[in-house]
């Protein structure tokens, strides 16, 4: 940058955006931010009016899962920063890149209680990586530039920048810093070299070897790593929610998804297996069921960039810390450099094969629309589509009967299970990769969580299609419900006539009703045909159930057969 | 088991906050803390010592690295360590026991660091162990206040606990 300019706070803020690249953000105004939304006036950036500041958090984290930038969400101080909350917990449990700036009350008032004041920094301690209150606008550049230095490096999360109002009206010679040297966080990069070996060798001697995929190969972009890896082995592939798309379900070595309720192959896999190599993962309870009789059999490599996340849940035979990419490749090296005749897999894969066959993935079809239909159909019509769901039935239903052939495809809150994040995330992936065809398959229930952002994708003209599983009920608890209490459904029936054609419709969007199973495509069609935003009510089954499930606290293997 | 951790971390506001959270969240009990500045005047170090699980606290431990402003972390071998903690007792005495106190302090060769008309402030430096063992001496008097530090902590002989490259 080299000269120094004279500016306000603000516009030092904008400025340090624009040398983070930051094209677009979503955000809310507020009378501590009047300052800087003065300045975002006739900035460079796509900002994004929300209807609730919940939605500018969920839509930045979309928007980064989509695109693997750093999303950016703005809020005012107080009720503006309490309601990023919820989105910024979320983005941390799936280690998603994200900057969050909020704005604080003046310097002298902080700790009194001010009109709008919350202690942000405070609340937000244990949902960021790492958050910060600027308390001098000299501060600012270092701070902005730290800021997207931990949110995008090593095991990437949510950061929070707190701004008071004062700091964004005092001066500055304003210059961005072009490098961060942090004394206590130096993520690990490549691993360990003789770990690495390790696990190679580890894996030449395995003979019914399972990669257990997670989020971290998306978050590394290491999806072709994986695929060589996977294929020079020979060993099945279980992706977890979170690495959907990571490998294409295609493959014939994938198995699908592990865990409650993922494939009884993929399941009976893990618990067969002699090597689990873990990648990216987090061995998740999910996953792991009761995890005393977790892979029983298995010796266990755990490649991670969080130390932190080895040996936490499970006990690991051989750590490898680092980025996966970096190691998946070393590992590739080796193993071919080794060049032992690796232990034939064919009879195991045979085996898992045979699994495959005998327990598919299935649901009846009758004269009812089936939820898994609508998602089949999606697929089979639109196989390239950006696929981001709400969470409960819909989410399982979604990662279940969609074949995900690419990375960053299929978006959905993993960790932290947040109803009310897959409309807003759909509009922010969308933003970021506006030639896609976005899906946010969704449940009656989550979706009523944030629909007031129709106004924001008819406004901003964001043609995103919500796909409602409408059962009327809060389907994922009433399962629950259903097996374990007795079909007791306390409080779960939302069976409460809302009108979501009529709903899209007072919004500017289009709304679509659709009851029988022929009436799918065609709707579907007409969604992505219209160019416009999108609610199609997909009137389902009403009592429909997930399958299969293993029971929680079971063994994986312990999978029960649920349809109907 | 007793753990006693050094931690090095950016002096900044915050700070504790940060650490101290991590070992609420799991339930752990902070037996004891001490802080203060390093010959770096940016960095500084805090003297921790906890009981729990050893499992958790490994946890806890990959954890506090994981905290920006965590410089480094280091849980101290038991036995390798000069460990001190600084207690005052303001006791309560008459003319009758004063000598009486006067002779415990110097078996445990504490200091006597203020005197009244009805009271006495003992200082004591020592081990926890030490310094338990005089406060149940000086409970027999009437203890009026205490205040301890919480330990510190450092190697013996010529290890280190430095921040590193």
């Amino acid at each position: 940058m080299g000269k120094k300019t004279r500016m306000t706070g603000a516009r030092a803020l904008i400025e340090s955006l624009y040398a983070e690249k930051v094209e677009v953000m979503f955000g809310y105004p507020g009378g501590v931010l009047l300052p800087i939304y003065d300045e975002l006036y006739d900035a460079d950036i796509d900002h994004i009016l929300v209807r609730h500041e919940q939605a500018a958090a969920h839509a930045a984290d979309g928007y980064a899962r989509a695109t693997g930038k750093v999303g950016v969400c703005l809020a005012t101080s107080g009720p503006g920063a309490t309601n990023l909350v919820t989105g910024i917990a979320n983005a941390y449990m799936d280690s998603v890149p994200m900057v969050a700036i909020t704005g604080q009350v003046p310097r002298p008032l902080i700790g009194n209680d001010a009109f709008q004041e919350a202690n942000i920094t405070g609340i937000t301690l244990p949902i960021t990586k790492h958050n910060y209150l600027v308390t001098d606008v000299n501060d600012l550049p270092w701070i902005i530039k730290e800021a997207f230095h931990i949110a995008s490096t090593g095991r990437q999360g949510p950061v929070l920048v707190d701004i008071p109002k004062d700091v964004t009206t005092d001066e500055i010679d304003f210059e961005y810093p072009d490098k961060v040297d942090l004394r206590g966080y130096k993520p690990v990069k490549t691993g360990h070299k003789m770990q690495i070996k390790r696990g190679a060798e580890a894996i030449i001697e395995a003979r019914r070897p399972v990669l257990y995929i997670g989020g971290g190969i998306i978050s590394s972009n290491a999806s072709k790593e994986l695929l060589e890896l996977a294929e020079i082995i020979n060993a099945p592939v279980t992706t977890t929610l979170m690495a959907k798309g990571a490998f294409p379900d295609s493959h014939p070595l994938c198995v699908g998804m592990p865990g409650m309720h993922g494939t009884k192959y993929a399941n009976f896999a893990i618990q067969e297996s002699d090597l689990l190599i873990a990648i990216g993962v987090r061995f998740d309870d999910r996953v792991t069921g009761k995890v005393d009789s977790f892979a029983p059999n298995a010796r266990i490599i755990h490649i991670d960039i969080d130390p932190a996340e080895i040996s936490k849940n499970v006990r690991v035979d051989i750590p490898i810390v680092g980025n996966a990419r970096s190691i998946l490749k070393m590992l590739v090296e080796f193993i071919n450099e080794l060049k032992k005749s690796k232990s034939s897999t064919a009879q195991w894969i045979k085996k898992v094969e045979k699994w495959k066959q005998q327990y598919p993935l299935k649901y009846l079809m009758g004269e009812t629309l089936k939820p898994q239909y609508i998602v089949e159909q999606i697929n089979e019509l639109y196989p390239d589509s950006i696929i981001v769901t709400e969470v409960g039935q819909n989410q399982m239903w979604a990662a279940q009967y969609f074949k995900y052939s690419q990375p960053r495809t299929f978006i959905s809150s993993g960790g932290l299970g947040t109803m009310g994040f897959g409309f807003p995330a759909a509009m922010g992936a969308k933003k970021g990769c506006p030639d896609k065809v976005v899906f946010d398959i969704a449940g009656d229930g989550s979706f009523q969580m944030n629909s007031q952002e129709l106004a924001t994708v008819v406004k901003n003209d964001i043609p995103v299609i919500v796909a409602i599983l409408n059962n009327g009920f809060l389907g994922m608890v009433r399962q629950w419900q259903d097996l374990f209490f007795d079909k007791r459904y306390s409080f779960t029936s939302i069976d409460d006539s809302v009108d979501f054609v009529k709903l899209a419709e007072a919004y500017g969007a289009l709304g679509l009703r659709v009851t029988k199973p022929e009436e799918v495509g065609q709707a579907l069609n007409e969604a992505v045909d219209s160019g416009r935003p999108t609610v199609i009510d997909f009137v389902v089954e009403r009592e429909e159930n997930v399958s299969p499930m293993v029971p929680a606290g079971a063994a994986i293997n312990e999978i029960l057969d649920l349809e109907a | 088991m007793k753990h006693t951790l050094a931690i090095l971390v950016e002096n900044r506001s915050g700070v504790l906050t940060r650490v101290a959270g991590l070992f609420s969240r799991r339930g752990f009990n902070i037996e004891s803390l001490a802080v203060g500045v390093t010959d770096n005047p940016d960095i500084s170090r805090m003297t921790i010592v906890v009981s729990g699980d050893d499992h958790v606290l490994e946890q806890v431990i990959k954890q506090l690295n994981k905290l920006i402003d965590v410089i480094r972390v280091n849980d101290f071998e038991p036995g390798e360590t000069i460990e001190r903690e600084l207690a005052f007792f303001k006791v309560k005495v008459d003319k009758g026991n004063r000598s009486e106190v006067m002779q415990i302090v110097d078996v445990f060769r504490a200091q006597i660091v203020d005197v009244g008309v009805k009271s006495l402030i003992v200082g004591v430096t020592g081990t926890n162990d030490k310094i338990d063992a005089i406060e149940k001496l000086l409970r027999g008097f009437g203890i009026l206040e205490v205040v301890r530090t919480g330990t510190i902590a450092m190697n013996r002989g010529a290890k280190t606990v430095k921040p590193g490259k």
